[in-house]
């Protein structure tokens, strides 16, 4: 199962967080920038799974953003690099051509979105049309 | 009226803020507004209020305050609040804190909301925080869920099922018969819930094992279905359909199949289907794969899935993507502990991989224990087939991992004594019980389980490789050598092994006897010297292109890289001792004359052989001359010569004498030195004497130059010499590759 997704910048600065496997909130924060630095030291020829502690993560770095996923062993990890890259193509849907910016200022919507895609853990759904449904209807009822 | 513009701009705010401290002052006056609204009752903007507190918690700063109020914006009915309290819940609450049992009657009613969209939110956040007492009054309500008739509402009521399941372990039967149902449903998102539900009730309990086997031929379907359907633009992954199920079933078949061999055989055919036709251009197909193979090998599958299976790891590892090397090394390593008999059949193809990937194995080796166990279980089963640098491969990589010394050499005396027909399993082992034999007679080693070893058994094991028809030549010297160097790691059977020694001076094999005759010799005559020469063997540096060390390997020791390593041993024990000799007393001469004729009288000038060995000896001393270092013409045109003398030589620097003559009728005037150097070096010219060179070799212009590097090896200068001649102006370039000087150091 998926531990939790981090949407981490190359400073360090954490932009979207989302655990699914309980950890204090104070330790959060010394986890994130222990396995962000995990990731931002890593090599061009490198791969991209990294074995930290006693489960794994799973990095992808798009521009400046790196998306972390930490996961069980016994997950299959092409397929969460596979998820990661989902998800970034329902958040370029979204909002038309994804940038950091788009998800800090509109940080409860890409929220929305991860829920309909992961939920405890799991993948629920990784149809771009389905995921989107529910917040699409709910802009149209905040216009309305 | 976009709902977002007060969080928006505190996001702004909060961006330019250019120091901590100044980013810690905005927050705090946030928040403190913050407070202050949710103080009051009802006010409009409590949605933004909530939101702006949830990005200043990811921030990491507290915000425990807001709890109660994600209460609060749960029970509301407008759906935005909602859906901000539910997130807020998600994000502040645990089921630690006290304010989320407040929550359970607002899910409690909102589970059966008309608005499926409230539905999911409740199922959400159930399934994210919910506790044991929530979930055990909510499940009946999830069980409903289950079999309502929106597949939105299903597929999140069945995570929210595995949630429970794992909470609570015996609800599972509440949820097993409708799991079952679930599986026949046509959406893929209810599918894939039913899957990891079915999943988790197997893990949890064995019971349901039996149960869910029963479903085996419905999720072969399935599967058929999504890997012969055509392309289908709703689950579209780069040319796979709906890669995640598919992985998920799999291992769900996998679970089910293990240990039984009806479901395993009802597989078989899908597993070889899948396998043959999925396209793994793309890292979707390859995942899917992935998990084929991981299934074939956990379940009873017959021999030639197996074999597919193996040939599909063998291909990824030859994959330009580096994420797919590393997946099939990591797999291979796993079926090379559990399943030994499939890999031995199939070792050909494995080593072929091995073979070619042994610098990306060892890029990827998540620890030298792992890379030197894999390697030995390699030269256990395939030890004929693996290429000759495996050896010297093999022991740098074991000399390099200083704290594993003591394992290796056990693991490697077991497998000695065990069967000694490999030889390249032979010839490591030999060597290391040679080098590492006082550790591996110490007996104890926290890694394995320990063995008492004694001198005796140990010596017994080689002398039975130097005397069984097996060994090979090589390894026969492999077990000399290693017999020899025990001489000095033990104490009590040094007699033994001098009547080992003297026994071989007459052997047929002339690599033997001059070996037995060098070792008795230094029994005899140089004992004192004995203990020297048979110390440890220092780490090996290694020069090739696997490797990105820029240190220098020590001459000598390059020696060890060429196909007869160990020839090379006895020569680098006496030109060790020779060059410390030489450091210690600097650079003089005079001692340098003295060893020269030391080792010239070394043992055994019987053997013609014997002599090249000799010859080595002094090669590798290099151009150790009595005489100071000579001058080398490194350029020479129209009369102007200029040479080059090094005169003192470190590690670390050279100092270089230029001398320009001229043997032409007039002067040369202006005379002008430029050098440039690369960049690992650095230069530092001293000033020359002048720069004028009268005619016919009156007289000459020297200039010291002064040079230090950390890589003698890149020792390379281009000299530019401007000078008028006759009255014309002249510029010349001379590049100088090599210094004379003593080759090593």
């Amino acid at each position: 199962m998926i531990k939790f997704l981090l949407m981490v910048n190359k400073q360090g600065q954490t932009r979207l967080s989302k655990y699914y496997e309980h950890v204090d909130i104070g330790k959060r924060a010394a986890l994130e920038a222990d396995v962000v630095k995990g990731c931002l030291f890593r090599k061009k020829e490198e791969c991209s799974f990294v074995e930290y502690k006693d489960y794994k993560l799973v990095y992808r770095q798009y521009a400046a953003l790196f998306i972390v996923v930490g996961i069980t062993d016994n997950e299959n990890e092409l397929s969460i690099y596979e998820l990661v890259h989902n998800f970034v193509e329902v958040l370029d849907k979204y909002f038309s051509r994804v940038s950091e910016l788009d998800i800090m200022f509109n940080l409860d919507k890409v929220h929305i979105i991860l829920d309909e895609m992961i939920l405890n853990g799991h993948v629920v759904e990784t149809n771009k049309n389905r995921i989107l449904a529910p917040l699409l209807a709910l802009d149209k009822m905040a216009e309305g | 009226m976009s709902p977002s513009v007060c969080l928006q701009e505190m996001i702004r705010v909060i961006r330019g803020a250019r120091t901590q401290g100044e980013e810690r002052g905005v927050i705090q006056r946030e928040c403190a507004a913050i407070r202050a609204q949710f103080r009051q009752a009802d006010n409009g903007g409590r949605s933004h209020n909530l939101a702006k507190l949830l990005y200043v918690h990811m921030l990491g700063y507290p915000a425990h305050f807001g709890q109660m109020e994600c209460v609060r914006l749960i029970a509301s009915s407008k759906y935005s609040e909602k859906r901000i309290g539910y997130l807020g819940a998600m994000m502040l609450l645990d089921e630690k804190q006290d304010a989320s049992l407040l929550i359970t009657n607002s899910i409690k009613n909102d589970l059966s909301h008309s608005s499926q969209h409230v539905q999911s939110l409740a199922l959400c956040t159930l399934a994210c925080m919910g506790s044991a007492e929530m979930c055990r009054d909510l499940a009946p309500e999830i069980e409903r869920l289950l079999k309502a008739s929106n597949s939105y509402i299903k597929k999140k009521a069945a995570l929210c099922a595995v949630h429970i399941v794992r909470k609570i372990p015996e609800l599972g039967e509440m949820f097993t018969p409708s799991a079952h149902s679930l599986l026949s449903e046509k959406n893929h998102g209810v599918l894939h819930g039913a899957v990891i539900l079915i999943t988790e009730l197997c893990e949890r309990n064995p019971d349901n094992l039996k149960q869910f086997r029963k479903s085996v031929p419905e999720l072969v379907q399935i599967m058929k279905n999504l890997v012969t359907s055509g392309y289908s633009p709703e689950h579209n992954v780069a040319g796979i359909s709906d890669p995640f199920l598919q992985v998920r079933i799999l291992r769900l078949l996998r679970i089910l199949g293990r240990n039984n061999d009806a479901a395993s055989d009802a597989m078989n055919d899908l597993l070889a289907q899948v396998a043959t036709n999925t396209d793994s251009s793309k890292t979707a197909g390859s995942a899917v794969l992935y998990e084929t193979v991981l299934t074939i090998m956990d379940i009873r599958s017959e021999s030639g899935l197996r074999v597919l299976a193996v040939n599909i790891l063998g291909r990824f590892l030859l994959n330009n993507d580096r994420n797919i090397r590393y997946i099939s090394m990591t797999s291979l390593q796993k079926i090379v502990q559990t399943d030994h008999t499939a890999v031995q059949r199939h070792r050909g193809t494995i080593v072929d991989c091995l073979k070619d990937q042994d610098a990306s194995v060892k890029r990827y080796a998540p620890s030298q224990r792992w890379h030197i166990d894999t390697i030995l279980h390699v030269l256990v089963t395939a030890g004929g087939d693996v290429r000759d640098e495996t050896v010297p491969n093999l022991i740098q990589l074991i000399t390099a991992a200083s704290e594993l010394h003591c394992y290796t050499v056990h693991k490697l005396y077991r497998a000695l004594i065990s069967d000694i027909v490999q030889q390249s399993l032979v010839q490591v082992a030999c060597w290391c019980i040679g080098e590492y034999g006082d550790l591996l007679l110490k007996g104890e080693c926290e890694e394995i389980t320990p063995m008492q070893v004694t001198e005796d058994d140990v010596l017994d094991a080689l002398e039975t490789v130097l005397q069984s028809h097996m060994s090979t030549p090589t390894s026969r010297g492999f077990a000399l050598t290693a017999i020899m160097k025990l001489s000095t790691r033990i104490t009590n059977n040094v007699d033994r092994i001098r009547s080992v020694v003297s026994i071989y001076g007459s052997c047929i094999d002339v690599e033997l006897q001059q070996r037995a005759v060098e070792y008795n010799a230094l029994f005899k005559k140089y004992d004192h010297m004995r203990a020297a020469v048979l110390e440890r063997m220092p780490v090996i540096d290694r020069n090739s292109s696997g490797q990105t060390n820029g240190d220098p390997s020590v001459e000598p020791m390059k020696e060890f890289n060429q196909p007869k390593p160990v020839q090379g041993v006895l020569i680098q024990e006496p030109a060790n001792q020779v060059c410390d000799l030489l450091d210690l007393l600097g650079d003089s001469n005079p001692p340098l004359l003295v060893t020269n004729d030391h080792t010239s009288t070394a043992p055994n000038s019987t053997n013609s052989t014997s002599s090249n060995v000799q010859d080595n000896l002094l090669d590798l001393l290099g151009g150790l001359e009595p005489t100071p270092a000579p001058s080398v013409t490194v350029f020479e045109k129209g009369g102007l010569s200029l040479k080059l003398q090094c005169d003192q030589q470190t590690e670390t620097s050279t100092t270089v004498t230029f001398t320009a003559s001229n043997s032409t009728q007039s002067d040369i005037t202006g005379f002008n030195l430029q050098a440039a150097v690369p960049k690992s070096v650095q230069l530092q010219m001293k000033a020359p004497s002048g720069d004028l060179i009268p005619a016919q070799g009156c007289g000459t212009v020297t200039q010291t130059v002064l040079l230090s590097y950390t890589n003698k090896a890149n020792l390379k200068m281009r000299v530019r010499l401007s000078y008028s001649s006759q009255g014309t102006a002249c510029q010349d370039m001379v590049q100088i590759d090599s210094f004379p000087s003593p080759a090593w150091s």
